[in-house]
């Protein structure tokens, strides 16, 4: 879909850009010393580095992904909330206070504090590396996908912009002005989004009414449809299932059989010139496609009017939904997509199944234990980002990181509870772009008015730059705290340690920005899992068994990072979505049965930590 | 004058009280995915108050953590909190 860039998303958006670097400006006197730069001097009140952790947590992924992915495929979608904040939990019961009492600006001081092992900090500072850049690479993609419809920007200029601004909040006062910044956005998406629930529940859910529907005979009446020709006659199916007539516009209409009536469907062809057409014609304002999604209310209601919650459910349940896929068709000249409506019973898209996890009612072993390790991944991965492992080092002590645990699993609840309102209310809603359901939350709020919309649009930024802030400043330290710090022969200053964090923190985000430019057309849901997978592998097993078993060795420590780490990148690269999506070979070739490795890496994990260490507890000893 | 006792550890106790809230949160999250895989029907079941049975256990494994999180910081916050958790690094 085109789409305008909006005065007041653009005012909105540069009004919180200026008061975000004003705020880092003036914060940059008060981080001159390491533990200021690093740990914000370990004085965050708990409430505000609550805040701070669901800022620092909700990502790109989180608040336009989930909110698509509910839009799309119903409650497949809402599991992803649910495993995002079970990981919470983990978080809470198993690290918070013993890591706090450990360590000091990286997750690494926490596993190296009884060993002093070098090996220890260089492989949990390069497992760091390699678990922020992973999570980077989906912001920065976000950043430049979200920058085109909503600013009018290309795509390198969002990649630009985000990446220049998190340089400088991370550059001038590091965590002082990370935490503040995660701190305004974790309160602005959570209020927001209550907001825009309400407005949501107060409107109700209505009838759709835009698509044209009708008997064949009405619509092919003395009609002769196209031929089917090129790539609309390869396919037995697209041939049987799909009939075109020429319209006087000098374009063309697809329509799907469905039984004794034709469904209207859109076709969105990309000519290998790069040219777009709709319909065989070039895409402008006035052709172009149309937004999708509804349903139909149970015994022929317009509209239920304000409702509860359950109200709100239940309607959809009752009724039919009309959710949107698509059947691409290769063409001499190019691709084209047809975008067409498939009615679902609404009970069906309120259980699992119907989206992301469609294959798990085919019994397959591969299907159910890929779900399973994406679960577990989701459910371990969060208490070992090292992103919101240093959070714990921003407040003064145990008990003021469990309190700040509290409010975070509070404030990334709330917003969970309403991702499943918003992700309903567009999939019902006639707003969501058949091209990108990413745009799901930022489409929803515009059907409710140009202030919502410019509101959600500055959050969706300020969403990237928390959490890309929170992931440079988390690899500033891996690299001079643990990487530079173990290899060199004397200590650094702290003078010396805060001027090359601060270029660390360019470097990394000159990096993350070259990545994102590179990896425009990844997928962000599935780049955020792996990192979630890689993060489970190679750190939980560590920092878990260091907690809670005596006989954990340095060497064991050492060896479940590298085998964590080794196991779970190699298995992502050797998957399905890596044959296809990145080396383009047929998918039959991938050599791992599901995509996602937790369930395999992270027992594994403990099994080489539990045996390293027994063979060396004798040398240590 | 006799020495006074040395105060006892923190991190049993906290770890006891965490790790029996983590285990029962485990059984719930299981019990969430193990239907989501082998019993689908079941979660599609609708409840007489209003959604269904996925719609429920999924909003429960949400608020039970929130939940779960203020008890565990409650009984923390009675308990006393022992030196080296009120030192700074």
């Amino acid at each position: 879909m085109i789409y305008h860039p909006s005065l007041i998303a653009i005012i909105i958006f540069v009004l919180l850009v200026l008061a975000v670097l004003g705020l880092s400006v003036f914060l940059a006197r008060q981080a001159q010393s390491t533990r200021a730069y690093y740990a914000a001097h370990g004085q965050i009140p708990w409430w505000v580095n609550g805040i701070a952790f669901a800022g620092d947590y909700l990502s790109a992924a989180s608040f336009l992904g989930i909110c698509g992915a509910i839009a799309i495929g119903g409650f497949d979608g809402f599991l992803y909330s649910i495993g995002f904040l079970a990981g919470w939990v983990v978080a809470l019961f198993v690290v918070a206070e013993p890591l706090r009492k450990l360590g000091k600006y990286t997750f690494a001081d926490a596993l190296d504090a009884r060993f002093h092992s070098r090996g220890i900090r260089l492989t949990a500072a390069i497992s760091t590396l390699v678990i922020s850049l992973f999570y980077l690479i989906p912001q920065m993609v976000g950043a430049g996908t979200l920058i085109k419809p909503l600013l009018g920007l290309p795509y390198s200029a969002g990649v630009g912009l985000v990446g220049g601004l998190v340089i400088i909040i991370v550059a001038t006062a590091g965590m002082v002005s990370t935490t503040w910044v995660q701190f305004i956005k974790g309160g602005l998406l959570v209020v927001f989004c209550g907001l825009l629930t309400v407005m949501i529940l107060a409107k109700g859910v209505t009838t759709e009414t835009t698509w044209r529907k009708g008997l064949a005979t009405e619509i092919a009446a003395g009609r002769e449809p196209l031929p089917s020709e090129g790539g609309w006659a390869d396919k037995a199916k697209v041939k049987e299932d799909f009939v075109r007539f020429a319209e006087p516009d000098g374009g063309f209409s697809v329509w799907k059989k469905d039984g004794d009536r034709l469904l209207e469907c859109q076709a969105l062809t990309v000519l290998k010139t790069g040219a777009k057409l709709v319909g065989g014609r070039p895409q402008t304002d006035a052709n172009d496609l149309r937004p999708v999604g509804g349903v139909t209310l149970a015994g022929g209601s317009a509209s239920t009017g304000a409702v509860s919650p359950f109200g709100f459910i239940d309607a959809i349940a009752d009724g039919t939904v009309t959710k949107w896929k698509k059947t691409e068709i290769a063409e001499a000249d190019g691709k084209t997509t047809v975008f067409h409506p498939v009615t679902v019973p609404g009970e069906k898209m309120l259980a699992p199944g119907q989206g992301l996890f469609s294959k798990l009612a085919s019994g397959d072993w591969r299907d159910r234990l890929g779900f399973i390790s994406l679960m577990l991944a989701l459910f371990l991965g969060t208490a070992s980002l090292p992103h919101i492992l240093i959070r714990y080092y921003t407040v003064k002590d145990a008990a003021a990181a469990r309190a700040s645990t509290v409010v975070g699993i509070g404030a990334i609840g709330a917003f969970y509870t309403l991702t499943l309102f918003l992700g309903l209310a567009a999939m019902v809603s006639g707003v969501l772009d058949p091209t990108s359901e990413n745009m799901a939350a930022p489409l929803l709020a515009r059907s409710h008015g140009d202030i919502p919309f410019a509101i959600i649009c500055a959050i969706a930024f300020t969403t990237i730059l928390g959490t890309v802030a929170g992931l440079i400043i988390a690899a500033s330290g891996a690299i001079v705290h643990d990487l530079v710090g173990s290899l060199a022969k004397r200590d650094l200053s702290e003078g010396h340690q805060v001027a090359l964090g601060r270029w660390s923190a360019v470097a990394v985000g000159v990096i993350a920005m070259g990545l994102g430019l590179a990896c425009e057309k990844f997928n962000i849901s599935f780049l955020v899992a792996w990192a979630f997978n890689i993060a489970a592998s190679a750190n939980l097993p560590a920092l878990a068994m260091l907690l809670f078993w005596r006989g954990t060795t340095g060497a064991g420590v050492t060896w479940a990072i590298t085998v964590g780490l080794l196991s779970s990148l190699a298995w992502v690269l050797l998957t399905v979505e890596a044959y296809v999506n990145l080396y383009g070979l047929p998918k039959e070739q991938a050599l791992m049965p599901f995509s996602h490795p937790a369930l395999v890496t992270v027992p594994l994990g403990f099994i080489v930590l539990v045996a390293v260490s027994l063979a060396t507890k004798k040398r240590a000893a | 004058m006799t020495e006074a006792p040395p105060p006892k550890p923190d991190l049993p106790a906290a770890s006891l009280l965490g790790l029996v809230l983590f285990a029962g949160y485990c059984a719930l999250y299981a019990g969430f995915i193990g239907l989501a895989v082998f019993a689908p029907e079941v979660m599609a079941k609708r409840v007489a108050v209003g959604g269904n049975v996925a719609i429920w256990y999924g909003m429960a494994l949400i608020v039970s953590a929130v939940v779960l999180a203020g008890i565990y910081a409650l009984v923390r916050r009675a308990a006393p909190v022992p030196q080296e958790a009120r030192e700074v690094p």
